[in-house]
C-alpha cells in the first residue's frame, strides 16, 4: 500500500500517474526547502511509492485515477501517517494541538467567550478548563475589543494567549485592537515588545447561518502589517498550524471553517508542527494550477474528480498561508502549468484572490499562458435561504466549467 | 471604601447663583439637558467676563467648581507639626524634581516644535504634573504604566531617560522606540512603559492585560511574590468610550491589580466634559462596577499621593482595582496645533493659580522641608538635563533606510517565502528596501 506523505524525504513532486495504488488520498508534499528548514520536529516518513517523474507530455486520456479526490465533507484524508496514527475530527485535532502546547509551556493560555466551562462553542476547548483551571482557560464577558486588547497586553508582558472569537465575525468588534495594537505595537515600540498571540475562530459560510454569521474576514485583515494569517483545512494541518501559531513570536490569525470541524482523518501520534508560511500541495498535476484554501479545497477536489474523468490533470494547491503567500510553491506550479485558477470563499472585491492574482501577475507574468481566473463568492451578504446561499459560494460545477474554459 | 467626595453638581442652566449646594440637592437636578451651554463654576464669583460662551443662554458669571476629596480632612496643616507632614524631605525633593523635569521637558518640547525639530501631533502635559508624579513615583520598576498620547511625562516619571524621550521626539534612531513611535507612542521595556496610544481608550485593555499577567504569574505560574501593579492613565473623554467600561467590568470581575487613573482636565480638545457626559462625576462609575471610585484634587500632588498609596496598596494585596478621578487642568492647548480658543481665560487663570509645582514649593518651604536654594538647585540641575537631552537628540543619527522593515515582525519569517524558495528575510537587501518585493 503506497502512500506518499508530507515530510522530509520525499524530495520531488510526484506526478499523478497511476503508479500509486491508492485506496486513500494522495498527498505529495515535500519541497526541498523542508530539508533546510530547521523548524520543529518533522518526522520522517518512509515513502513506499515509486517515484515516477513526469515524462513530458502525458496523454490525458489514460490518466484516470480512482479515488483521486476527497468527497466534500468526509475525507479520510491521509495527509500524513505513520505506522500507528490516530483518527480524530478536526476540532479534536485543534484541541490536541492546543493542549499539547499548553502542557509544554505554562505561559500559553486561552481567552474567549464560553471557552472554559462550556468547552467552546465548537468544542475546541472542551476539557481544558477542568485540566488547566479557570484562569488559564478564561471565560470572558462579551467584550471582544477589550479582551482582545487584554490578550495583547498580556502578550506584551510575557504570556502567550490564544484568543478565540466565537465566530470570526465577532472579531470585527476587535478590529481596533487587532489592527492598531496587535499588528503595530512591535513596530511602534521599536521592537521592544513582542505580541505572540494567536487569534482564532470559525468563519466562512455555514449552513444557513445568516449574513452576519457567515463572514469571511480574511480580506478585512489582510492589509494589516505585522500579522500573519493562516487557514486550516484538514485535521493534520489544523493541529500543525495551531502549534506553529502558538510557537510563533508573531501575532497569527488562524482561520477555521464552521463546516470543517467534523472532518475525520488519521494523524500521526508523534509530535509535528506545520510551517506557517508554506502552502500545501494537495494534488500534483500538469494542466492547470488551482489555488484554494479552507473549505473550497473540498469543492475543488470534488471538481477535480469530474475533471480527471474528463481527462484533465489539475494541480491543486492549498495555499494555507493567506498572508504572506508562499510564492515559491505557487511559482513553481505556475511555471509548470502556465494556467491559474483561484477558487476561494472570500468576497470578490478586495479578497484574498484579488491579492493573489496581483501577486502572481507581478511575479510570474512571463509564465502565464492565459489570464488568471479567480472564482470567489458573490459580493452579497450571505442570504439565509438555502438555495440563495448555494449560489453565493463557488460550487464544483463552476470550477469544472472554469477549468474547461481556461484549458481550451 | 472609606473615601467620600464632597461634590457639588454643576449648577443648572440660567442659574446665576454660585452658592454651593449639597450633593443630594443637586443629584436630581431639574435641568433636563446639562450639556448644551453650561459652564463650570467657581466657588466664589469672578469678575464677570464680557465674553459670552457661544451658544450660551445664561448671562451668569463664569465659575468653576473645585471639588476636593476629604481624604485630607484639613487643608491647612499646622506649620511646625512635623509629625503631621504628608511627606518626608527626600520624598518631597524626589517628587519636586520629577515635576520640574516634566514641566521643563514639555516647555522645551514646545520650543523645539516651533523651531521645526519635531513634527506631527505633540500633546503637552503642563499643569498635570501632580498626577504623573503623585502616582508613578510610588511604583517600582517592575510595575507597568500605560498612557495615552499625552505620554511624555508619564515615561519620564517612570524612569525613561529624558535624552531617549527627546530623541524619540526628534525621530532619531536613539529614541526609546528607535524613532518609529513618535510623540504618541512612548514605549520602554526596561521601565515597563507599555505605551503611548494614539486612539483614546485603546491602552486600557492593554493595561488590563498587563494586570492579568501579574495575577496569572501569581496564581498559575506560582510566582508568589509577584505583586506588580499596572496604572492606566487616560482622560475624561475616554470615560465615555466602550473600552473603558468593558475593562472596568473585567478588572473588577477578576480583581486585577490595576489602578485606573482618570486625568479629568475638563476638556477633550474642544469638547467640554460637561457637554459630552450625561453624569460628569466619573468617580461614580467605579462603584457601578464594584470597585471604589475616588475623586481627588489633581492639582495637589500630596493629596494625589495619599490616594495613590491607598490604591496601590489595595492592588498589591490582591484586593482589586480602583478608579481614581483626578481633577486637573492642562495649561496649554490640547496639542501644539490647538489654538485653544474655547476655554475661558478665567478658568485658565483659576487653575494657573493652583500650579502644582508652586504649591509643592510653598508647602516644602513653609514646613521647613527644603530651602529655596535647594529647590533652585534642583531646577538648575534639571535645566542641564534638558539641555543635554536636546544636544543628544540633535547629534543622534536619523534612521537609515535599512531600518524601515526591521521591526515589522518579531520573527521576520513572517514576510514569507519568495519565488526563489528562500525566506524573504534571508535576502540582505530585503530590509534595506532595495530588493524587489
Amino acid at each position: 500500500m503506497a502512500s506518499i506523505f508530507q515530510g522530509v524525504g520525499a524530495a520531488t513532486a510526484i506526478s499523478s500517474s497511476a503508479c500509486f495504488d491508492s485506496k486513500k488520498l494522495i498527498f505529495s508534499a515535500a519541497t526541498p526547502r523542508f530539508l533546510t528548514e530547521k523548524k520543529g520536529s518533522f518526522f520522517m516518513v518512509r515513502s513506499d511509492g515509486r517515484l515516477n517523474h513526469n515524462n513530458g507530455i502525458s496523454s490525458r486520456a489514460e490518466k484516470i485515477v480512482t479515488n483521486a479526490v476527497a468527497a466534500k465533507a468526509d475525507a479520510p484524508a491521509a495527509s500524513a501517517t505513520s505506522k500507528s496514527g490516530h483518527e480524530l475530527l478536526l476540532f479534536e485535532a485543534l484541541r490536541e494541538g492546543l493542549e499539547e502546547e499548553m502542557d509544554r509551556d505554562p505561559r500559553v493560555c486561552v481567552m474567549g467567550e464560553d471557552v472554559g466551562h462550556y468547552g467552546g462553542s465548537y468544542k475546541v476547548t472542551k476539557g481544558l478548563a477542568p485540566k488547566f483551571g479557570d484562569l488559564r482557560v478564561l471565560d470572558t464577558p462579551i467584550a471582544e475589543n477589550s479582551f482582545t486588547g487584554m490578550g495583547i497586553g498580556a502578550a506584551m508582558t510575557g504570556l502567550r494567549p490564544v484568543i478565540e472569537g466565537m465566530n470570526m465575525g465577532f472579531l470585527l468588534l476587535a478590529f481596533n485592537q487587532i489592527s492598531n495594537n496587535c499588528g503595530m505595537l512591535h513596530y511602534t515600540s521599536g521592537g521592544q515588545f513582542t505580541i505572540p498571540v494567536v487569534i482564532r475562530g470559525p468563519g466562512g459560510v455555514g449552513r444557513q447561518l445568516g449574513a452576519e454569521h457567515s463572514q469571511r474576514l480574511e480580506s478585512y485583515f489582510q492589509s494589516i502589517p505585522g500579522i500573519q494569517m493562516v487557514a486550516c483545512s484538514t485535521p493534520y494541518n489544523a493541529k500543525g498550524l495551531m502549534k506553529a501559531a502558538i510557537r510563533s513570536e508573531n501575532p497569527v490569525i488562524l482561520f477555521e471553517h464552521v463546516l470543517l470541524y467534523n472532518l475525520k482523518e488519521k494523524i500521526p501520534d508523534e509530535e509535528y508542527v506545520c510551517n506557517l508560511e508554506e502552502a500545501e500541495m494537495v494534488r500534483p498535476g500538469e494542466h492547470i494550477t488551482i489555488l484554494t484554501y479552507s473549505r473550497m479545497r473540498y469543492h475543488v477536489m470534488q471538481a477535480a474528480k469530474t475533471l480527471v474523468n474528463k481527462g484533465y490533470d489539475p494541480e491543486v494547491i492549498d495555499i494555507r498561508s493567506l498572508k504572506p503567500f508562499d510564492l515559491h510553491t505557487i511559482g513553481n506550479s505556475v511555471k509548470k502549468t502556465h494556467r491559474v485558477l483561484i477558487v476561494e470563499e472570500c468576497m470578490r472585491t478586495g479578497g484574498i484572490g484579488a491579492s493573489l492574482t496581483a501577486a502572481i501577475n507581478e511575479n510570474f507574468q512571463d509564465y502565464l499562458d492565459a489570464p488568471i481566473v479567480c472564482l470567489s463568492s458573490q459580493d452579497v451578504p450571505t442570504p439565509y435561504a438555502g438555495t440563495l446561499e448555494e449560489f453565493t459560494i463557488v460550487q464544483p460545477a463552476q470550477i469544472v466549467t472554469a477549468v474547461e474554459q481556461l484549458c481550451r | 471604601m472609606g473615601f467620600s467626595a464632597k461634590l457639588v453638581q454643576p449648577l443648572p442652566l440660567l442659574n446665576t447663583t454660585t452658592a454651593r449646594r449639597s450633593a443630594s440637592e443637586n443629584m436630581n437636578c431639574a435641568s433636563p439637558f446639562l450639556g448644551s451651554t453650561h459652564k463650570l463654576r467657581l466657588p466664589r464669583p469672578i469678575v464677570s467676563s464680557t465674553r459670552t460662551h457661544f451658544g450660551s443662554g445664561s448671562g451668569s458669571a463664569p465659575a468653576i467648581v473645585a471639588v476636593k476629596s476629604d481624604v485630607i480632612k484639613d487643608n491647612k496643616k499646622p506649620k511646625s507639626d512635623v509629625s503631621n507632614l504628608l511627606i518626608t524631605k527626600e520624598e518631597g525633593l524626589e517628587v519636586y524634581e520629577d515635576m520640574i523635569l516634566g514641566r521643563a521637558f514639555e516647555d522645551m518640547c514646545a520650543q523645539m516644535y516651533y523651531r521645526g525639530k519635531m513634527f506631527g501631533f505633540v500633546h503637552l502635559y503642563n499643569g498635570q504634573e501632580a498626577v504623573s508624579s503623585g502616582f508613578i513615583k510610588l511604583l517600582k520598576k517592575e510595575d507597568s504604566v500605560v498612557s495615552t498620547y499625552r505620554d511624555h511625562v508619564h515615561a519620564l516619571s517612570k524612569g525613561v531617560p529624558a535624552s531617549q524621550v527627546m530623541s524619540e521626539l526628534f525621530g532619531k534612531t536613539t529614541g526609546c522606540c528607535r524613532g518609529q513611535g513618535g510623540s504618541m507612542h512612548m514605549f520602554s521595556k526596561e521601565h515597563n512603559v507599555l505605551g503611548g496610544f494614539a486612539f483614546i481608550g485603546e491602552g486600557i485593555p492593554v493595561a488590563t492585560g498587563a494586570a492579568f499577567t501579574s495575577k496569572y504569574r501569581r496564581e498559575v505560574l506560582k510566582e508568589a511574590d509577584c505583586d506588580h501593579v499596572t496604572m492606566a492613565f487616560f482622560g475624561d473623554g475616554t470615560c465615555n468610550n466602550g473600552q473603558f467600561f468593558e475593562c472596568l467590568n473585567m478588572a473588577a470581575l477578576w480583581k486585577l491589580p490595576i489602578i485606573f487613573v482618570v486625568e479629568n482636565n475638563l476638556w477633550a480638545i474642544g469638547m467640554s466634559h460637561l457637554r459630552a457626559t450625561s453624569d460628569p462625576q466619573i468617580w461614580k462609575k467605579g462603584p457601578a462596577f464594584g470597585m471604589p471610585g475616588i475623586h481627588v484634587d489633581g492639582m495637589d500632588v500630596l493629596k494625589v499621593r495619599e490616594v495613590a498609596k491607598e490604591a496601590v496598596g489595595r492592588a498589591r494585596r490582591g484586593e482589586g482595582p480602583t478608579l481614581i478621578e483626578c481633577e486637573t487642568y492642562r495649561f496649554r492647548g490640547h496639542s501644539l496645533a490647538d489654538p485653544d480658543e474655547l476655554r475661558d481665560p478665567a478658568e485658565k487663570a483659576h487653575y494657573a493659580a493652583r500650579d502644582p509645582i508652586t504649591s509643592l514649593k510653598k508647602y516644602m518651604v513653609d514646613n521647613n522641608l527644603a530651602t529655596e536654594a535647594e529647590l533652585k538647585a534642583i531646577e538648575k540641575k534639571i535645566d542641564e538635563v534638558i539641555e543635554e537631552a536636546v544636544e543628544f537628540a540633535e547629534e543622534s543619527p536619523a534612521p537609515s533606510r535599512s531600518q524601515l522593515l526591521e521591526n515589522v515582525f518579531a520573527d521576520p519569517k513572517g514576510f514569507g517565502i519568495g519565488p526563489d524558495g528562500k525566506y524573504r528575510c534571508e535576502d540582505p537587501k530585503f530590509t534595506e528596501g532595495t530588493a524587489q518585493v
